[in-house]
């Protein structure tokens, strides 16, 4: 695949370092070149939290994201911060359970999905994240929903081995969004 | 070929040093270096290897000197305030003529700084930052996969030159995940006869010193140790060229920034600019003569650095002022973008420096 | 002719740098026939200090690395986690064991690191010429402390014995003096025992020795040793301060 920059942004505790796991695990075993590249510090305790992922058939150069492919905003301040970066012809994923605000812009694909509201009312509230990659999956077709439990099972420690099932319900129920 | 995985930049570096055969690490948590910590603190214990968390990065420095003596393969690591406290160590290290691996994953400066990635601790790593005469090895990886090369090289010289070694990487390369392969490492042995064993009652005792109080004898210490360090500048300098066969400009370049540097020079040969990048993958030795040969090449060169312009100096020393050098810098944890290198490229193009 | 007095193994055949009357040559001599008498000059690794002692690694016949001043507990801690089956000592004075190096000196106690440490407590800065030291005594006249220490101005000294005693930690903590033939003997008992600790795998031994410094205290050697006893144990007892073991063979 063409080389793809994805930004996942919203706060700690949502799962965006796990989410941009998944992505580059995804790509991992699709034989692509990858970089993940997580904010680290004290805003990871409950404050906004991004991750940079690179999916590329070719070298990644920089892994710095600063015109983004694909923007995964998790919460207002994230979209309001980036969605301008985001480069033309662009997708953008919001969690609309949890932004109100519409994108205005109109040379982007911008999908929007009650991610939060989902996960809570099918009891897996704290895979939201997921819930938006299934259908992130769903529009990249070059990334392929095949063999996501394997990479599920890889990012799923064994101690927590229940957590796959629920983790490929999530990403179902994003996958199957309308 | 071995399968690949995906690793944080300080596990790989972690994971690349058992594999070389180092099985003591002593350290003191600072961000952004702890994973490589704790990832010792998890393997060690099942390895029969030792980690030990010491009471202070100035402690930690001086169990390294102590193994090291002891004659085993041993690391500390560390971010920019704590190498500040290890550098009483670093020079006694190198006084003692003794092989040590230090990590430094470099944050913002000076003082307390920040913890975002920046590569002002240059003139520290290569320049000095003890007392005294000295040199160390400074390796400058710019991949994760780099992260575990330079450091299984970084310990094999450590080793044959009897010095320390230093990785010094930055908050993103040590915080970003990359797939990796970790190839069979192939490890050097030397020989340790210096090496405090016990002497069994067969041999005089072995002394692991720095202090010389005869100015002829510290003299002498001085002028062998750098009659080493002049065959490891024409020996072991390292770095990588990419697009300088038919280059006009040359960008200079190390770590995370050459990775920036690099998207930018392919950006500037779409528009048609003539331009290619050199990036020390040693920043001591500096690869010299690569930056000697481009001063003959090139109508000039831009240093790209997350600091306020050191390995500029370098640059400068080597082009012997021949051709100009720009800066293209950010600092303070902010990280230079491909489209400001971009810019510098096109002013170098248009005369502008 | 019977020999009843010859240097021990342990010591090398030179001549000590220190001044008339010192009493580092019989700490020196007390670890070296000690070294002898346990049979390990072979497999010990001592570390010396930066202070007067500084020159030890010349003295001593086992291996011996020279540590920063302040950091040997740390460098002992390095040698001995490296070769845990090699016996690891540090030689240290008031300054580097007790001021500069105080956390390294704390820390390998906590941690019961399975090391000797002989620590000298002259009240003084010696290889500098005289300076006050962590246990200077109070009123005590030294280069920096010209008018007497003022302890409202500088602080208190430390009593290193008692403080480490504190520590769940250390297995053996005493303090003996080498003021006169009997307190010479128990030194060496004492520092017998804290290599036989470690030996036997118990831990963290450090004694304390009470040493007399005639040059910057100003005194004859005679007068010196007279102080020691008159000001210097007054403050600085003698005793063991912790002894796990035999704590432990008490509460049985």
């Amino acid at each position: 695949m063409k080389t793809t920059q994805i930004l996942i942004a919203g706060f700690g505790g949502q799962g965006i370092l796990f989410a941009g796991k998944f992505l580059a695990y995804k790509g991992l075993t699709e034989d692509l070149q990858v970089s993940w590249l997580p904010s680290y510090g004290p805003e990871m305790r409950g404050g906004t939290a991004n991750c940079n992922v690179i999916l590329s058939d070719t070298p990644v150069g920089s892994p710095i994201i600063t015109t983004p492919d694909v923007l995964v905003a998790m919460n207002l301040p994230s979209l309001q911060k980036y969605v301008d970066t985001v480069a033309p012809g662009g997708q953008i994923y919001v969690d609309s359970a949890l932004i109100e605000e519409k994108v205005t812009r109109t040379d982007v694909d911008v999908f929007y999905i009650p991610a939060t509201q989902m996960a809570k009312s099918q009891g897996i509230a704290t895979l939201a994240n997921m819930i938006i990659m299934g259908h992130l999956l769903e529009n990249n077709p070059e990334l392929s929903f095949e063999g996501t439990e394997e990479v599920v099972k890889k990012l799923v420690p064994p101690k927590k081995a229940a957590l796959v099932e629920l983790n490929i319900k999530a990403l179902t129920l994003g996958k199957e969004y309308k | 070929m071995a399968e690949r995985v995906l690793m944080k930049g300080n596990e790989a570096i972690a994971e690349a040093a058992i594999r070389a055969g180092c099985k003591h690490y002593f350290g003191y948590p600072i961000t952004p270096q702890t994973e490589i910590a704790a990832y010792m603190a998890k393997k060690m214990p099942k390895i029969g290897g030792v980690f030990l968390q010491a009471e202070s990065e100035i402690a930690s420095i001086n169990m390294v000197y102590g193994a090291a003596a002891a004659g085993v393969r041993v690391m500390t690591s560390s971010s920019s305030p704590g190498i500040s406290l290890k550098a009483e160590g670093l020079s006694y290290i190198a006084g003692s003529d003794i092989p040590a691996l230090v990590v430094n994953v470099q944050r913002g400066g000076p003082g307390l700084g920040g913890i975002q990635p920046s590569q002002s601790d240059y003139f520290q790593a290569t320049k000095g930052g003890g007392h005294g005469d000295y040199r160390m090895i400074v390796l400058a990886p710019a991949s994760v996969q780099e992260m575990a090369s330079l450091t299984i090289k970084g310990f094999n010289l450590a080793d044959k030159y009897q010095m320390t070694s230093m990785i010094l990487a930055d908050g993103t390369i040590g915080q970003m995940m990359e797939p990796i392969t970790f190839e069979d490492a192939e490890i050097e042995n030397y020989e340790k006869p210096w090496a405090l064993t016990g002497t069994n009652c067969e041999r005089k005792h072995n002394i692991v010193n720095s202090l010389y109080l005869k100015p002829e004898e510290l003299e002498v210490k001085n002028f062998e140790r750098y009659e080493k360090y002049k065959a490891i500048e024409e020996n072991e300098a390292m770095w990588e060229e990419y697009m300088m066969e038919d280059a006009k400009y040359c960008v200079v370049a190390f770590g995370i920034a050459a990775r920036v540097a690099k998207n930018a020079v392919v950006a500037a040969r779409n528009e048609g600019i003539k331009v290619g990048l050199i990036r020390p993958i040693t920043l001591w030795p500096f690869p010299q003569k690569a930056i000697k040969e481009a001063a003959d090449k090139v109508n000039g060169f831009i240093s790209v650095e997350l600091s306020m312009g050191q390995m500029i100096e370098d640059i400068r020393l080597y082009t012997e002022s021949k051709k100009p050098v720009a800066l293209c810098n950010r600092c303070g944890g902010m990280i230079v973008s491909p489209d400001e290198v971009l810019q510098s490229i096109k002013n170098a193009e248009k005369g502008v420096f | 002719m019977a020999v009843v007095f010859k240097k021990p193994d342990s010591l090398a055949d030179i001549p000590f740098h220190y001044c008339p009357g010192c009493p580092h040559g019989i700490i020196h001599r007390l670890v070296a026939e000690v070294m002898d008498e346990l049979q390990i000059e072979g497999k010990t690794i001592g570390v010396a200090p930066v202070g007067c002692a500084v020159m030890a690694y010349d003295y001593f016949t086992c291996d011996m690395i020279e540590a920063a001043h302040g950091r040997a507990p740390a460098v002992a801690t390095g040698i001995k986690r490296s070769r845990p089956e090699n016996i690891v000592f540090t030689y240290q004075g008031d300054g580097d064991l007790a001021s500069i190096g105080m956390a390294e000196t704390v820390h390998s106690a906590a941690r019961n690191e399975n090391i000797t440490v002989i620590f000298v407590n002259n009240a003084i800065y010696g290889m500098t010429g005289g300076q006050m030291a962590p246990t200077s005594l109070p009123g005590q006249v030294t280069q920096t402390s010209p008018y007497g220490r003022d302890v409202d101005h500088c602080g208190w000294p430390i009593r290193v014995s008692e403080m480490l005693a504190t520590l769940e930690g250390p297995e053996y903590i005493t303090r003996v003096a080498v003021n006169n033939v009997k307190n010479v003997m128990q030194a060496k008992k004492a520092i017998k025992k804290a290599f036989q600790n470690q030996i036997d795998g118990k831990g963290f031994s450090l004694v304390e020795v009470v040493s007399a410094c005639p040059t910057n205290w100003g005194m004859t050697p005679q007068k010196a040793l007279e102080w020691v006893e008159s000001d210097m144990l007054p403050f600085y007892p003698i005793g063991v301060y912790k002894d796990r073991s035999a704590e432990k063979e008490e509460s049985k």
